[in-house]
């Protein structure tokens, strides 16, 4: 082309613009990428950032507008042809294969050869130490990738795209959302040192702090539309918030309040109790009860039994010990078809495989456990479907053109939203909450606190799970501390966030 | 209507599940229509209608109830071999029943007279029905318990019925084609009333089974388990309970097919009733646009596929295509379909259409 600018910049796109039925996703949409630098791209549940990446790297095709790759005008085929211009991805929902090994995933059509066969001891070796080097975790990588958390699955997602050596351009879609401090650092650090080889790298994350520590640049994006780009250095936070959401978020203030009021409202009734409970490899035995109109918050590393001890109260198995009551009734049968009855809903960590029923309408999603728990006969007439369904969408803010909208279609924020409303839909007494807010933007975000305490105190009790210890803190009543899958401690009224976080590291 | 209105109907039509299995439809009557003589004639006899576009509907049934019971066994995810067996074991039942006296039952030597009769029957005909529905129910609650209870894989559970099953079959006639003289029974699979008897049965199966999954949650169950198993159990859906269902409906409509069947050869041979048909069956269901993968799925779309495969069928050997070249034009047609139904092709016809509509 003939401006010469473009030709110092890595990647430019001009005027993107993509429409999907019902949506304008991308609306005439100018974005670039200077060498060796860390661009950060944000914006809402729905913006479109997700959608922006994907016609970078030709998972869509963009109805108008011009990439440019070190200067040259390129039609991005395929995300295979991406790859070999050098454009290196880790996309938003992992897209691995939970079938195969993780060794495999990592080293998948660069398997090390000897004689025409895989090599596979040289490939599991090079696997693990691939994952020790980038981002220095140490798990056995013969194992079956679905067997591992989330947390595992996003850095094997991560380590593979990092591994291409050729790679000019690192886009990282919410690589962030379910891993912990330390890994985040040790991914920052891959990131500096990529930055100082002149890679540029595109970061999408909903962790605003997390923009301020390594991004030298932020592009805002709402509703398709291109807001602004920044120095990272020139802009508050503030500013940021405002430019992403349009307004201000709700604020601690408030919510400090709410917290207080409803801390005069928990009961000392329990709603749930646990004794002794425990099951093989999940949890050891522990003693857990939740009063009426309590959040309880359930702090732990990653691997600490959070999850684990989420899943066995949702009966999702049966536990090998102890006993479980609710509302003072022993629960006999252990599935979430009875938990359902019981009053008991699980909105589940990996939104993916447990969550969303992903060919289903938005409608379908949000109505399914309700219905589930009538049963096939008592069934919701389809004007009843819809009026929840429109209720919740308006509730929790889900952008969606019609409730009748494949889920597969939503932003991955959106998606984790139409969960939270299904398990709202059956008006539970106790809600377990497990990474509620994962992938939900800032503003989403804090609603979604001050909905939980809300809830809390309009009746409901609630065991609320993040691995972001300012966001448990801020809306338990009391916080419960795992550590290698035992419950070590209990803090309620003021914790010191110092305090927890040595008990959760177990040298408290 | 307006522009936008008509782009907005072609728009929902050709992305409506029903689009694909019309037009191949179509195609094929066309081609039949030039290269069959009369293809498209119809006589009226006594008030019923009869032609060859008629005998193609009348051949089709067997299949259309087949498919739909495997329509719902395969959006779960699963799939059932078993079903041309079932029918061979329906077929034993049923003739038995009518005429017991091959297997050298002691019958009163009044009756023995009558055994050539087309009038006679040893069990009456509502028995009959209900027994042998009974026994195919009890062969889809097998399949069921082995894929839903036993967590054994659909292919390879419901193989075991279909290679036992045409045994079993034998061994409930003691090894004999029996034959079936009695005329009500014929009525099943040879009877008119102004169309086939048997069109109307399929169709009436059509109403009930769509009833039963549409108008009250199955349906939706069926698709979510189809879809992702594990959100599904986590959502409260009692997976085992929806599998054994859909095996049981799909043996059901196994056992009506049997006796389809029979009654149209008037005998029960365990051999041939059914032979192959388990494919006959699958592909209308993909004709029918359902994922073999499980998910969405549409019971009116597989009834146009079993359609399309009878059409095929019947205008092969109108043509004079030898049996064996048959099943490759089926296999060829199965490759047809899958690459049709692939997504970039879907989206290439769609902005055709589209294209063409908005210049209109
Ligand atoms: N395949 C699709 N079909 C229809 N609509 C789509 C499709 N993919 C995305 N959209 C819509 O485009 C918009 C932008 O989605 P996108 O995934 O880019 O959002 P995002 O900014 O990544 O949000 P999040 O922070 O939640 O991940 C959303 O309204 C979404 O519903
Ligand atoms: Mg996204």
């Amino acid at each position: 082309m003939k401006e010469k600018k473009a030709e110092s910049l890595l990647i430019e796109m001009r005027g993107i613009t993509k429409v999907f039925p019902g949506v304008k996703a991308l609306d005439n949409v100018d974005f670039n990428l200077r060498y060796g630098e860390i661009h950060a791209l944000l914006g809402g549940n729905g913006a479109g950032k997700s959608t922006l990446i994907k016609v970078l790297t030709g998972v869509e095709k963009p109805d108008s507008g011009k990439i440019f790759l070190m200067g040259h005008e390129v039609t991005i085929r395929s995300p295979r042809h991406a790859q070999e211009l050098g454009i290196s991805t880790v996309y938003q929902e992992v897209n691995l294969c939970p079938n195969l090994s993780v060794a495999e995933n990592i080293l998948i059509g660069r398997q090390p050869m000897i004689r025409g066969c895989i090599d596979w001891k040289e490939m599991n070796s090079q696997a693990a130490g691939i994952l020790k080097r980038i981002l220095g975790i140490d798990i056995d990588v013969t194992q079956l990738l679905g067997s591992y958390s989330v947390a595992i699955q996003q850095m094997v997602a991560i380590a593979r795209a990092l591994e291409i050596e050729s790679a000019k351009v690192l886009i990282l879609d919410e690589p962030t959302s379910s891993l912990t401090t330390n890994e985040t650092e040790q991914l920052f650090s891959v990131m500096r040192k990529l930055k100082s080889e002149n890679v540029g790298i595109i970061f999408i994350t909903h962790f605003l702090d997390q923009v301020y520590e390594v991004s030298d640049r932020i592009t805002v994006i709402r509703n398709g539309k291109l807001i602004s780009c920044d120095d990272t250095a020139s802009l508050s936070k503030m500013d940021l918030i405002i430019k992403m959401i349009g307004r201000t978020i709700a604020d601690l203030d408030e919510m400090v309040k709410i917290k207080n009021k409803t801390t005069r409202n928990v009961g000392k009734e329990n709603v749930l109790k646990a004794t002794d409970f425990g099951r093989m490899d999940w949890v050891e035995p522990m003693d857990l009860n939740l009063h009426d109109r309590e959040v309880l918050g359930l702090a732990g590393l990653v691997g600490s039994g959070r999850t684990e001890t989420a899943l066995l109260l949702f009966g999702v198995d049966s536990p090998d010990s102890g006993s479980l009551e609710v509302g003072n009734r022993k629960i006999r049968k252990y599935s979430p078809n009875n938990s359902i009855h019981q009053g008991i809903a699980l909105s589940p960590e990996d939104r993916k495989a447990a969550g969303i029923i992903d060919d289903l309408t938005v409608r379908e999603n949000i109505i399914l456990a309700l219905q589930a728990g009538r049963g096939w006969f008592k069934h919701l007439n389809s004007k009843n479907q819809t009026q929840i369904a429109d209720k919740f969408i308006k509730l929790l803010d889900i952008s969606t053109p019609t409730a009748e909208q494949l889920v597969r279609n939503l932003s991955g924020g959106n998606q984790q939203k139409v969960i939270l409303a299904r398990w709202l839909a059956i008006n539970p007494r106790v809600l377990i909450l497990d990474e509620p807010t994962r992938g939900i933007d800032v503003g989403t975000k804090a609603e979604i606190q001050k909905l939980v305490l809300t809830l809390a105190e309009e009746g409901k009790s609630v065991i609320f799970i993040s691995s972001e210890l300012e966001e448990v803190m801020r809306c338990s009543h009391r916080i419960s501390v795992l550590s290698d899958k035992k419950k070590i401690a209990e803090f309620s009224g003021q914790v010191d966030e110092h305090v927890l976080l040595e008990t959760m590291a177990g040298s408290g | 209507m307006n522009k936008s209105s008509v782009s907005l109907f072609i728009d929902k039509f050709t992305s409506s599940r029903l689009f694909y299995p019309l037009l191949a439809l179509a195609l094929i009557l066309v081609l039949d229509g030039i290269f069959i003589p009369d293809f498209f004639s119809i006589q009226v006899r006594n008030g019923d209608l009869y032609g060859r576009v008629i005998d193609i509907m009348r051949n089709a049934s067997t299949v259309m109830v087949l498919a739909l019971g495997m329509t719902l066994v395969i959006a779960t995810g699963g799939i059932d071999l078993s079903v041309g067996a079932v029918m061979a074991i329906a077929a034993s039942v049923a003739a038995i029943m009518m005429n017991p006296v091959i297997i050298g039952l002691e019958l009163p030597p009044d009756l023995m007279k009558f055994m050539n009769d087309p009038n006679f029957t040893y069990s009456p005909l509502w028995e009959v029905i209900l027994v042998t529905l009974l026994v195919a129910i009890i062969c889809g609650a097998w399949n069921g318990a082995l894929v839903a209870h036993m967590k054994i894989q659909p292919m390879v559970g419901t193989l075991i019925l279909m290679i036992a099953g045409r045994g079993i079959a034998q061994l409930i006639t003691n090894g004999v084609r029996i034959q079936i003289f009695y005329q009500p029974y014929a009525y099943i699979g040879q009877g008119w009333a102004v169309l086939p008897f048997s069109l109307y049965l399929a169709f009436i199966l059509f109403g009930l089974i769509w009833l039963l999954v549409r108008k009250t949650s199955i349906g939706m169950f069926i698709e979510s388990v189809g879809i992702n198993p594990k959100a599904s159990f986590y959502s409260g859906i009692n997976e085992k309970n929806i599998k054994m269902l859909v095996y049981i409906i799909c043996g059901l409509c196994a056992g009506i097919a049997g006796l389809i069947a029979s009654s149209n050869i008037k005998t029960s041979d365990a051999n041939n009733i059914g032979w192959a048909i388990e494919l006959d069956a699958i592909l209308a269901v993909v004709i029918g646009g359902t994922s073999m993968a499980g998910g969405r799925f549409s019971l009116l779309a597989s009834m146009i596929g079993a359609m399309v495969i009878q059409a095929i069928t019947t205008s092969m050997y109108a043509i004079g295509v030898p049996a064996f070249a048959l099943q490759a034009i089926k296999g060829f047609v199965v490759v047809l379909v899958i690459f049709l139904y692939a997504e970039p092709v879907r989206a290439f016809f769609q902005k055709l259409t589209l294209r063409k509509a908005v210049k209109a």
